[in-house]
């Protein structure tokens, strides 16, 4: 009956209290290691990517930009000079067109002065025609016989009675070497038309082209709108071959291009278009040449981003392990403190509860004890009861109950009980004495062998010596109740460090399972069935933490079990608090 | 045997009255009270030589009725009876004169004894103050 009650109410504080595990799962601190690692990787990885790949463009941009602004200028430059020739050229003519009249220039004679003078004074011209309205050569000064010839059905022709002025593309005609056509128009104050017409030696744009002062790799020709070769490339064909370059988009103002020869060469392409006449002038270079700079700073750009890479992933890894760890350790601490305080919780709230049943059990009990006690005084006082021993031995039996009844309650009311702490100053081994003064004779009955390893020089401890006797009472009590006869018991005390002294009960009892152990100290916690209340252990527990100190316990299943106590040598409690 | 006049006050009758049969049945001349008033009553009336009272009544509780039983007569020995031992009623009990404090439910010999002790220190003082 009383086993009963006492079951249904441990199995009542099991249930409120929520003896909950608190493994850590290392699955947890996996989940959180990848986690980390991951974003740690990310966050640093990230802007560095990013930051190389922008660096990467705008260098290699400005590295293009400064290789391609000469190229740029150089063409500017040789497509004024160009120009420039030209215009000197077309100018020129058309001042000889205005200077004479068509009677003069019609002479031979004065023709072939005019001549001589233009190519002493210019230079590249090979000849000078003049030409009537109907398209027929009337004056010729030069080295071959083209007085005569009919040219009103050639397309310059057309094309100079149409604009005034005409450049002819390069071609080789009758003399079989490259040349061009200026020719000019000149209307005369009667309304009349002729025409002047001069050759020029392309030699002259060589001699331009050379003037460039070009690299050896470096290549640079004029092209027309065809895509036909007007002077000699280095490594893109002859006078009036097709260029094999590709054609490129069309712009008045010099631009580069980066592209592919038909050889596949990465090269750079500078070109500009002329207004007129109708050419292009282009300036190739190959680019691993200029760009060997960026190659070389792109390898140790890379191998930085890598050394990078490594070292972020080292510091990544390296503090992400010490953060867990870090965790880990403050998870482990705060879930002990939890728990302790938990406990002490738990400790609280048993100890009104117990108080509370104790108070309430107490008065009905007193008056079972007077009545049944009654009973058997009139039993005893009286000689002649009928059946004397029967009712004896049911008034014997209420009083047993009622005593067991009462050593619950009186345990359950000292469990609770706020004790004033005393605090005295008092000698440690003296009090283990005097402790094992009570279990001398038990000990000698049973053969139990007492051995005192006490620290002579155990310094004197300012602390409660009732409650420092019920603690050691109820531990060597437990070894007494875990032991055979002829156990072995021993006690060491020793000074643990400047604040704290230690005690150990050690005994080679029948020890402890790992779950018993795990809940020793929670009060109605028994292994004694029948004869214990639970509260022997959870009572000192609850007197060592009042007390300021530590209980810890150590057991083996038929091996033994060890208390080691920790006791403040000045105690924490406020006396009388 | 002993056989002294003693007041048993307890508010429960049931109790009182079986543990005053009881110390009767002991020698002893008991009468019950059950609540302050009444003790204080049969304390005039009956004139006992030691009183057992319980600490918790409803009305006048166990320690104001001591205070008033000491007023009158200080000589007379006070034994406590409570149903939760507290170390703070115990030292009030003890401070306003209590020969002790007993933890219900008691055992009658170990309140038979208490008496006979409490009655002997009594007769001593007495004796002593006599001699």
């Amino acid at each position: 009956m009383v086993g009963s009650v006492k079951s249904w109410v441990q199995g009542l504080f099991h249930d409120l209290m929520g003896f909950a595990d608190y493994g850590v799962t290392e699955e947890r601190y996996r989940r959180l290691r990848k986690n980390m690692v991951i974003l740690g990787v990310l966050g640093s990885m990230l802007p560095l990517l990013l930051m190389a790949m922008v660096n990467y463009h705008q260098y290699q941009k400005a590295l293009a930009a400064e290789v391609m602004q000469p190229l740029r200028v150089l063409v500017n430059k040789t497509k004024h000079s160009f120009e420039l020739f030209l215009a000197e050229r077309a100018s020129a003519v058309n001042f000889i067109a205005s200077a004479y009249s068509f009677q003069e220039l019609a002479d031979e004679h004065t023709l072939n002065r005019i001549f001589r003078v233009m190519k002493t004074e210019f230079g590249g011209f090979v000849d000078l025609g003049l030409i009537d309205a109907a398209g027929v050569q009337v004056g010729y000064a030069g080295p071959y016989q083209l007085k005569g010839k009919d040219y009103a059905d050639q397309t310059w022709f057309h094309e100079v009675q149409v604009r005034g002025t005409y450049v002819s593309d390069v071609f080789l005609g009758y003399r079989r070497f490259p040349h061009f056509v200026i020719a000019v128009a000149h209307l005369t104050d009667d309304g009349r038309v002729w025409y002047l017409r001069a050759t020029i030696d392309t030699e002259k744009f060589n001699n331009l082209i050379a003037s460039m002062g070009l690299e050896p790799l470096t290549d640079a020709f004029v092209l027309n709108r065809s895509w036909v070769l007007q002077t000699p490339s280095k490594f893109y064909g002859k006078v009036l071959d097709v260029c094999a370059l590709n054609y490129p988009p069309v712009s008045y103002e010099p631009n580069v291009i980066e592209t592919w020869d038909q050889a596949g060469n990465e090269i750079f392409m500078a070109y500009t278009f002329f207004v007129s006449p109708e050419f292009v002038l282009v300036v190739v270079k190959p680019s691993g040449e200029l760009m060997k700079t960026w190659v070389t700073l792109k390898s140790e750009l890379f191998i930085l981003f890598v050394a990078s890479v490594v070292v972020i992933f080292l510091v990544v890894f390296k503090l992400t392990d010490l953060m867990v760890k870090r965790i880990a350790e403050s998870d482990r601490k705060r879930e002990e403190a939890f728990h302790g305080m938990e406990y002490t919780n738990k400790l609280a709230s048993i100890g009104r509860l117990a108080a509370g049943v104790a108070h309430e059990i107490n008065n009905p009990l007193a008056i079972i004890n007077e009545k049944g006690g009654l009973m058997k005084d009139l039993i005893e006082f009286s000689p002649t009861f009928p059946e004397r021993d029967k009712f004896m031995g049911l008034a014997e039996s209420i009083l047993q109950s009622v005593e067991r009844c009462r050593t619950i309650t009186h345990r359950l009311l000292g469990f609770a009980r706020r004790m004033d702490v005393q605090i005295e100053v008092l000698d440690l081994n003296e009090l283990m004495h005097e402790v094992l003064g009570f279990l001398e004779k038990e000990a000698l009955h049973r053969n139990i062998e007492i051995r005192l390893l006490l620290d002579e020089h155990l310094p004197r401890i300012a602390s409660d010596r009732g409650q420092l006797q019920q603690v050691f009472l109820n531990i060597v009590n437990n070894a007494f109740q875990a032991m055979n006869d002829g156990g072995k018991l021993t006690i060491t005390s020793w000074d643990h460090d400047v604040e704290t002294v230690g005690v150990i009960i050690e005994d080679n009892g029948v020890g402890m399972s790992e779950e018993t152990l795990h809940h020793i100290f929670e009060p109605f916690f028994t292994t004694k069935k029948e004869q214990g209340t639970g509260l022997g252990l959870s009572i000192t527990y609850g007197i060592v933490k009042k007390l300021g100190g530590d209980i810890q316990v150590q057991s083996k299943e038929g091996a033994g079990t060890t208390f080691t106590v920790y006791i403040p040598k000045q105690s924490k409690q406020v006396v009388g608090g | 045997m002993d056989s002294w006049k003693v007041l048993l006050v307890d508010d429960e009758i049931e109790f009182a009255a079986a543990l005053a049969e009881r110390l009767n049945l002991r020698g002893m001349t008991t009468t019950t009270a059950n609540n302050g008033e009444d003790a204080l009553r049969c304390m005039e009336r009956d004139r006992p030589q030691i009183v057992v009272l319980d600490l918790k009544m409803p009305g006048m509780g166990g320690m104001e009725l001591m205070r008033l039983i000491k007023q009158k007569c200080p000589s007379i020995p006070v034994i406590l009876l409570t149903g939760q031992s507290s170390s703070k009623e115990g030292a009030d009990g003890l401070d306003g004169g209590a020969f002790d404090i007993m933890v219900k439910p008691v055992r009658i010999e170990e309140l038979m004894q208490k008496m006979r002790e409490a009655m002997g220190q009594t007769r001593s003082a007495i004796s002593g103050e006599k001699g």
